[in-house]
């Protein structure tokens, strides 16, 4: 028996029958003690004389069988589930008897609420999403859907003001470049419209590169005609006829879903020549070839025009003089993605959000020691607490906060003691950090700070083009500077020479990447000096991660003899007897960590 | 590293590198989409293909081997049958990348920027590939995996193995 | 598209095909396909999904997919939203679990409620 005759037989309810009680009958609930509970409920319903105004069915399968033995009561319909024999008198006395729903038996399905909403999520309840309005919502494939949600409405909207208008709603909003240099957007584009060209270029920037940040590529795949729309809109603005799309190619389906969206809006006209009667607008992708540095925007330009991806100095600045010389505006993919939502809600409406000079959101990649790894979008102004233990849902396995490293190899670390920052340019830079493309790599007491500014030079020292001295020579003897200290073999005077180099580099680099480059590491002798002195001066990592200086140890009273770590040690630095207590031979011990993986009584210890 | 000779190259690689050439305007802007071609007809880009490309735009070799060596994914020497690139950015790192070499180093018996002698793996560490969600990753020809743990890598390189 | 009232139309007409989708059809899973989605298995699970619905005959669920929802610790997610109902989201749905909620929600109409995503 499906619902729909079990409808069937409630409207044969007759006038005789006041109540009628449908029991499934099927195996499951059979299974489940159905018939007892049946037996039960009869004798209860005869006992109080209702035999007469309430008929009991069997019925088939209901096709909830985890939830038997089932109980429909008509003409309500309630659903009661799980009824165990015991509840049978329950249901008549309450129910039958004083028309009483019994709560406790109802079914917990969606209907009830019962089960949360994602919106409900920590995760999900304190952000603020612009950006990311669209992302996890709509098929990135199909431009109907983003249509439908209200999609190039806001183009529309832009082709019936003056481009001046426009511009003049984007200043008003506030918003800034989200790429990580944070110049006003509105700015950019006024620049780039004063201009008297023959041709104007638009360029979307998804060259995202900062190890930690992936919000560029998570909005490329999740939402792409925001960011067409976007673009669209700042090429109206100046006077632009021909976009591209540079979208780095370690971003395969980003690259497969933008060509859809193109593809999908030159069919239906939003992309092409005569667009909305006003606007002749299309977009080619570029994609790039594993350069970090291609991220920066005259560095970009030139791998457009088919060259060598160096940066060159600045001014003049690409609104001047850009690709192939033209007038050119480049936004990053986040940027582009908010400038509908501005178009169509009001600058008013964007700028409510954030702080005085910080106005909207920003979307921050969550990485690291964090228990909700993940994308965010947040109004500036949020601390940095309320995103780490609100959002973030704090540190895993009861780990303390260390520090969160934000804008990543250009950026700096915020330590445990200023959790309350609040999250904004202004903050973040007078803290020695940047907001940067919004990368927060979280990290928690086990991480060695002198070993995490390292690997962000090294970083740097692998992505720098080579063209200026300070960048190509001074980040390296740096790095060999750090290598050194994280080995023990640093000197208290290698403090100093580090902080001279980081001084002269950031002074004289040709682009952002060598001007940013000693920022990690400046910081992190700001907030964590003491680590670096135990480094050089007591030979010892505090938070027991440099191999070189670390040791295993056995403490005696916790080995019991069981010979496990000595059975997997791969160079047989572990002697002793079965039973007996086992020692390390330093001399032969590599520090790979086995016999403290392996060691089940916690004898084993780095010291 | 020298350039190889022209006299390597097949009738019918040099045949397909020319009708993937054929598609594109020949025009400088478009030297690293017909770069990208390249590998993608060959696996690689060699010397000839170079040649190639360079005749096509009417620029000197020199230029195509001077732009294509700059970017890293450009690959000009014959590589691997299977690539496996592993992150070593810090979301990677302090979310146990370490580990994950030690056990592809152990399964395979080579180190970062090696192949195995049977020409199936080479291992490359490379920066931030953006899906630090799931730290620690790497991506096997086009195919990323995350969430990595130590135990899990002889399995999945296995199938690569046998594929 | 040369007007707004073009625009208007494929909009009306896109959400009229979205709703015709929710009334034709009792059941919508949404895959969050991202990168990172993909990188935790969501390809398997769109393939566990897709084979068990089969294997079932059933045919009155729209099977889609999304880009990131931003939670990727919990990937992959699925939504699944029946006709009338809130959506729930499921974290971590392997192809094992992916098969289950078929059975127990889609078939049977009864939340997993293990496998919700609920902190």
């Amino acid at each position: 028996m499906g619902l729909t005759d079990i409808e069937a037989k409630q409207t044969k309810l007759t006038a005789v029958d006041r109540s009628h009680v449908l029991i499934c009958a099927g195996a499951a609930c059979v299974a489940s003690g159905a018939m007892e509970m049946e037996a039960l409920m009869k004798a209860k319903i005869s006992e109080l004389g209702l035999t007469c105004e309430v008929s009991v069915f069997d019925t088939g399968c209901v096709g909830t069988c985890d939830l038997g033995p089932v109980v429909v009561v008509y003409p309500e319909g309630t659903f009661y589930v799980k009824v165990k024999p015991k509840d049978a008198e329950e249901i008549v006395t309450e129910h039958l008897l004083k028309g009483r729903v019994v709560e406790r038996l109802l079914s917990r399905t969606p209907e009830e609420h019962t089960v949360p909403t994602i919106a409900e999520h920590p995760f999900f309840a304190k952000q603020q999403r612009i950006a990311l309005r669209n992302l996890g919502v709509i098929n990135p494939e199909d431009i109907q859907e983003y249509v439908a949600l209200g999609g190039y409405s806001a183009l529309a909207k832009a082709l019936t003001m003056t481009q001046d208008e426009v511009i003049q709603m984007v200043l008003d909003s506030g918003l800034r470049g989200r790429g990580g240099a944070g110049f006003p957007t509105g700015r950019k584009w006024a620049f780039a419209k004063e201009v008297e060209a023959d041709q104007k270029y638009v360029i979307i920037n998804g060259d995202e590169g900062d190890p930690g940040a992936f919000m560029d590529r998570s909005i490329l795949e999740g939402d792409p005609h925001s960011v067409i729309e976007g673009l669209a809109i700042a090429a109206y603005c100046i006077g632009a006829t021909q976009g591209y799309a540079y979208v780095r190619a370690e971003y395969p389906l980003a690259i497969k879903r933008l060509q859809i969206a193109i593809d999908q809006a030159r069919e239906f006209g939003l992309l092409g020549a005569g667009i909305f009667d006003k606007l002749d607008f299309d977009i080619e992708i570029r994609k790039g070839a594993g350069a970090f540095v291609c991220g920066e925007e005259t560095a970009l330009m030139h791998s457009i025009e088919g060259l060598r991806g160096e940066p060159r100095p600045k001014p003049p600045f690409p609104a001047v003089s850009g690709l192939w010389g033209k007038p050119t505006i480049i936004n990053n993919v986040e940027t582009l993605a908010s400038v509908p939502v501005i178009v169509e809600h009001g600058p008013d409406w964007y700028s409510a959000f954030g702080t005085e000079t910080s106005k909207g959101t920003k979307v921050f990649a969550l990485a690291g020691n964090i228990n909700n790894t993940g994308l965010i979008e947040v109004p500036f102004g949020t601390t940095l607490r309320d995103v780490v233990f609100e959002i973030g849902g704090g540190i895993p396995r009861g780990k303390a906060f260390k520090a969160a490293q934000t804008g990543g190899p250009s950026g700096g670390c915020i330590p445990a003691s200023m959790l309350d920052i609040s999250l904004d340019y202004e903050s973040l830079q007078k803290a020695g950090s940047i907001v940067g493309s919004g990368g927060l790599i979280i990290m928690d007491e086990d991480t060695c700070m002198v070993d995490v500014a390292r690997f962000f030079l090294e970083f740097t020292v692998d992505e720098s083009c080579g063209q200026c001295t300070p960048c190509r020579e001074g980040v390296k003897r740096m790095l060999e500077i750090l290598t050194r200290i994280t080995e023990g073999k640093g000197e208290l005077a290698d403090i100093s020479k580090l902080e001279m180099l980081a001084g002269g580099i950031s002074k004289t680099s040709l682009c952002q990447l060598g001007i940013t480059a000693p920022n990690p590491v400046q910081s992190t002798l700001r907030y964590f000096r003491d680590e670096y002195i135990a480094h050089v001066v007591d030979k010892q990592c505090p938070a027991k991660v440099c191999r070189a200086l670390i040791q295993y140890d056995i403490v005696p009273e916790h080995c019991t003899g069981c010979t496990l770590c000595a059975k997997h040690c791969p160079t047989n630095a572990i002697h002793g007897e079965l039973k007996g207590v086992h020692t390390i031979d330093q001399e032969a011990c590599i520090k790979c960590g086995e016999c403290l993986a392996r060691c089940r009584t916690d004898a084993v210890i780095k010291v | 590293m020298a350039v190889e000779k022209t006299c390597c190259a097949s009738a019918e690689e040099e045949k397909a590198v020319r009708t993937a050439l054929e598609a594109f305007e020949p025009v400088r802007t478009n030297l690293i989409p017909m770069l990208h071609a390249v590998q993608e007809t060959l696996g690689q880009i060699p010397g000839w293909a170079m040649e190639e490309v360079a005749e096509t735009l009417n620029v000197p070799v020199a230029e195509v081997w001077g732009t294509a060596s700059f970017y890293t994914m450009f690959d000009l020497q014959s590589r691997a049958k299977h690539i496996i690139r592993l992150c070593e950015s810090p979301p990677c790192h302090i979310t146990g990348a370490a580990g994950i070499l030690d056990a592809i180093q152990e399964e395979l018996g080579i180190g970062p920027g090696e192949v195995t002698p049977d020409g199936v793996f080479g291992l490359e560490l490379v920066s931030c590939f953006g899906v630090c969600g799931v730290a620690p990753a790497m991506i096997v020809d086009h195919e990323v995996h995350g969430n990595l743990r130590p135990e899990m890598v002889p399995q999945l390189l296995q199938k690569y193995r046998e594929q | 598209m040369k007007t707004l009232d073009d625009l208007k139309r494929v909009r009306e007409e896109a959400l009229k095909a979205m709703s015709v989708r929710e009334s034709g059809h009792a059941t919508k899973v949404t895959v969050a396909m991202g990168t990172c989605g993909i990188a935790a298995g969501a390809r398997e699970t769109m393939s566990a999904l897709l084979d068990e619905l089969g294997k079932r005959g059933i045919s009155d669920v729209t099977v889609t997919q999304t880009g990131c929802k931003g939670l990727c610790e919990q990937e992959p997610l699925v939504e699944v939203t029946r006709k009338g109902q809130e959506p729930v989201t499921y974290g971590h749905v392997s192809a094992d679990k992916a098969r289950r909620i078929v059975a127990e929600h889609i078939v049977n109409g009864t939340v997993v409620g293990d496998l919700v995503v609920t902190k």
